[in-house]
């Protein structure tokens, strides 16, 4: 029933934004061309070297399409949450808990940005241009992984994304250090880890989850060795992080809105 | 009971770290309201109105005391309980900003699973008597506030709630818009089916809805009662304005009356009386026996003055 509700307040956004379909073509392309600026930025650093942390152009791109798509589906899914400093300071956020609806879901659906889908058609159409150039077999295996690496990469990142925005319930000026995992991630899931340094990389495999966002994942579908050396398991565990990730992240948001309504202080 | 509270307190914690401090918003309050009445909290800005009726309304959690709102306890069973009241913040809208009335309403439909043909009733009323045809298809941002309030108590009605809290409804509105408002949750109330508990600084709500008052102020009531009780209790005298046909000394001397003020070279006069010494017919009688009347007036105490005596008794 709540699911209806949802995609009834879902379906009234698409409505009123499409109403407008000059302005939300031009929205689409601005974050298009936002996405692609990172895309030309990999292929001027290729230009002057022919690998970066062990990989190559066309497979550093993949890892870029992949995380692409997924950063996309979850700034859709869950970038509202930029915004709960606002929420919480100016009081709205009162207002949800006045409905009998869920203060996260709620949040997620307070706005639709369409728009963001120019994000995720870039991702799109980098990985399908790279997926014959860097050598991937068609397997059933591979073509599942595809198609599973992006969703699962989205839940992850939408995961990340509420854990650390859920800070501002303690500090309202929280917003830069959740900016850092939020809009950071866009940049750490498009990379190779390789290219880290050892701190960074054991954060980003074991702290904040983005290592398995992409780059895992495509060494599965490249079927190369880990540079690294880490178990081999690990290129198929996102499906189960990203489990991990969502409890953990319901946790925190559970405590974070307890705390706003004085109960855990 | 539809509200029942027992030494409901709430302090919040505020300041930096090392230099915290404790501030108590609400510090113990007795409060219950039966069904179907119409409350009115009145009380100066940082009295803990707002923060009890968060409390209420299951937003904030008490530090301290008991608080059961429809059989329900506010935290533990939030949703439940917000399927049960409506709430309406006059500072806040509780409406999708981006969406126009009609689909805000149909989704609030949706969200508390509302017949259809309920729905409808319910809404023709509401769009009937607060005149919302004319922007139901406006997105709520482009609305005046006057408009938006009705859709705000609108919003709050069609579930068919239980109780109806209303935190500074008129705030910002025009007098047409107040007008309209008060009228209709007056109507609403009067005909039984809600319970309506309203913050307000705005003294003429609580006069035009409430038979009802409880005044707060430093977290705690200092006057729960009717409004003729209150204002017969701390409103003191009644003034008696007495239009002179030929300027007149000051009307000294009048059985009753505690102090004359002369106006327009002794043309106008205010009598001061109380209720409890003379009758205010007794006391035109008594002047028209020693003057030529041209008009007289008979002017209540404002709540105004009613609350302010409440916060001097209290501070004193």
């Amino acid at each position: 029933m709540a699911e209806g509700v949802y995609r009834r307040i879902v379906a009234s956004r698409v409505r009123s934004q499409l109403a407008y379909p000059t302005s939300f073509a031009l929205d689409c392309l601005a974050q298009a061309i936002g996405q692609a600026l990172e895309l030309v930025v990999i292929l001027v650093v290729f230009g002057r070297v022919r690998s970066l942390g062990g990989f190559d152009r066309e497979e550093v791109l993949l890892m870029y399409g992949l995380a692409g798509i997924a950063f996309g589906l979850a700034d859709l899914a869950v970038g509202q949450l930029d915004d709960l400093p606002r929420w919480i300071r100016t009081g709205e956020f009162d207002v949800l808990l006045a409905r009998p609806l869920g203060t996260l879901t709620q949040l997620a659906t307070s706005d639709l940005q369409l728009r963001r889908l120019g994000r995720v058609a870039v991702g799109l159409v980098v990985l399908v241009a790279v997926i014959t150039g860097a050598g991937i077999e068609p397997t059933p295996l591979n073509l599942a992984l595809l198609v599973v690496t992006p969703l699962v990469g989205t839940v992850l990142i939408s995961a990340i994304w509420v854990a650390t925005c859920a800070v501002s319930f303690w500090v309202v000026d929280g917003k830069e250090v959740a900016n850092a995992f939020t809009y950071g991630s866009s940049l750490t899931t498009s990379y190779p880890v390789t290219v880290f340094g050892p701190w960074l990389r054991r954060v980003f495999c074991f702290a904040v989850p983005s290592a398995f966002v992409a780059y895992f994942p495509a060494l599965a579908l490249l079927d190369r060795p880990d540079p690294l050396g880490l178990p081999h398991a690990l290129r198929y565990a996102s499906p189960l992080v990203a489990v991990v990730a969502v409890a953990v992240a319901a946790l925190v948001w559970r405590t974070a809105v307890r705390r706003y309504q004085g109960a855990g202080s | 009971m539809i509200v029942e509270t027992h030494g409901l307190r709430r302090e919040f914690r505020i300041g930096r770290i090392g230099r915290r401090r404790t501030v108590v918003a609400v510090d113990g309050i007795d409060l219950t309201v039966a069904h179907g009445e119409a409350v009115g909290f009145l009380g100066p800005n940082g009295a803990g109105k707002s923060t009890t009726i968060k409390m209420l309304t299951g937003i904030l959690v008490p530090t301290a005391g008991t608080l059961r709102v429809c059989d329900l306890d506010p935290v533990r069973s939030r949703r439940e309980l917000a399927r049960r009241i409506g709430v309406v913040f006059g500072q806040r809208s509780q409406l999708w900003w981006d969406l126009p009335l009609r689909e805000s309403f149909a989704l609030l439909r949706a969200i508390h699973r509302v017949e259809p043909a309920v729905h409808r009733e319910r809404l023709d009323r509401c769009v009937d008597v607060l005149g919302l045809a004319e922007f139901l298809d406006v997105p709520v941002r482009q609305l005046s506030l006057g408009q938006r309030m009705r859709g705000e108590v609108t919003a709050a009605l069609l579930h068919a709630p239980d109780l109806l809290v209303l935190d500074e409804p008129t705030v910002g509105l025009d007098l047409v818009s107040k007008e309209r408002l008060r009228l209709f949750l007056q109507e609403v109330n009067a005909a039984g089916e809600v319970t309506v508990l309203l913050t307000t600084h705005d003294l003429a709500d609580v006069e035009r809805l409430c038979r009802r008052v409880v005044v707060i102020d430093h977290g705690t009531v200092v006057a729960d009662d009717s409004l003729a009780v209150l204002r017969t209790t701390f409103g003191g005298a009644r003034e008696l304005v007495v239009e002179l046909t030929a300027p007149t000394p000051a009307l000294t001397g009048l059985p009753g009356v505690r102090g004359v003020a002369v106006e327009a070279d002794g043309l106008r006069q205010r009598l001061a009386f109380s209720p409890a010494d003379t009758t205010a017919a007794a006391l035109i009688a008594a002047v028209a026996a020693r003057v030529d009347l041209r008009d007289v007036t008979v002017v209540e105490p404002s709540i105004e003055d009613v609350i302010r005596t409440l916060y001097a008794t209290r501070t004193t």
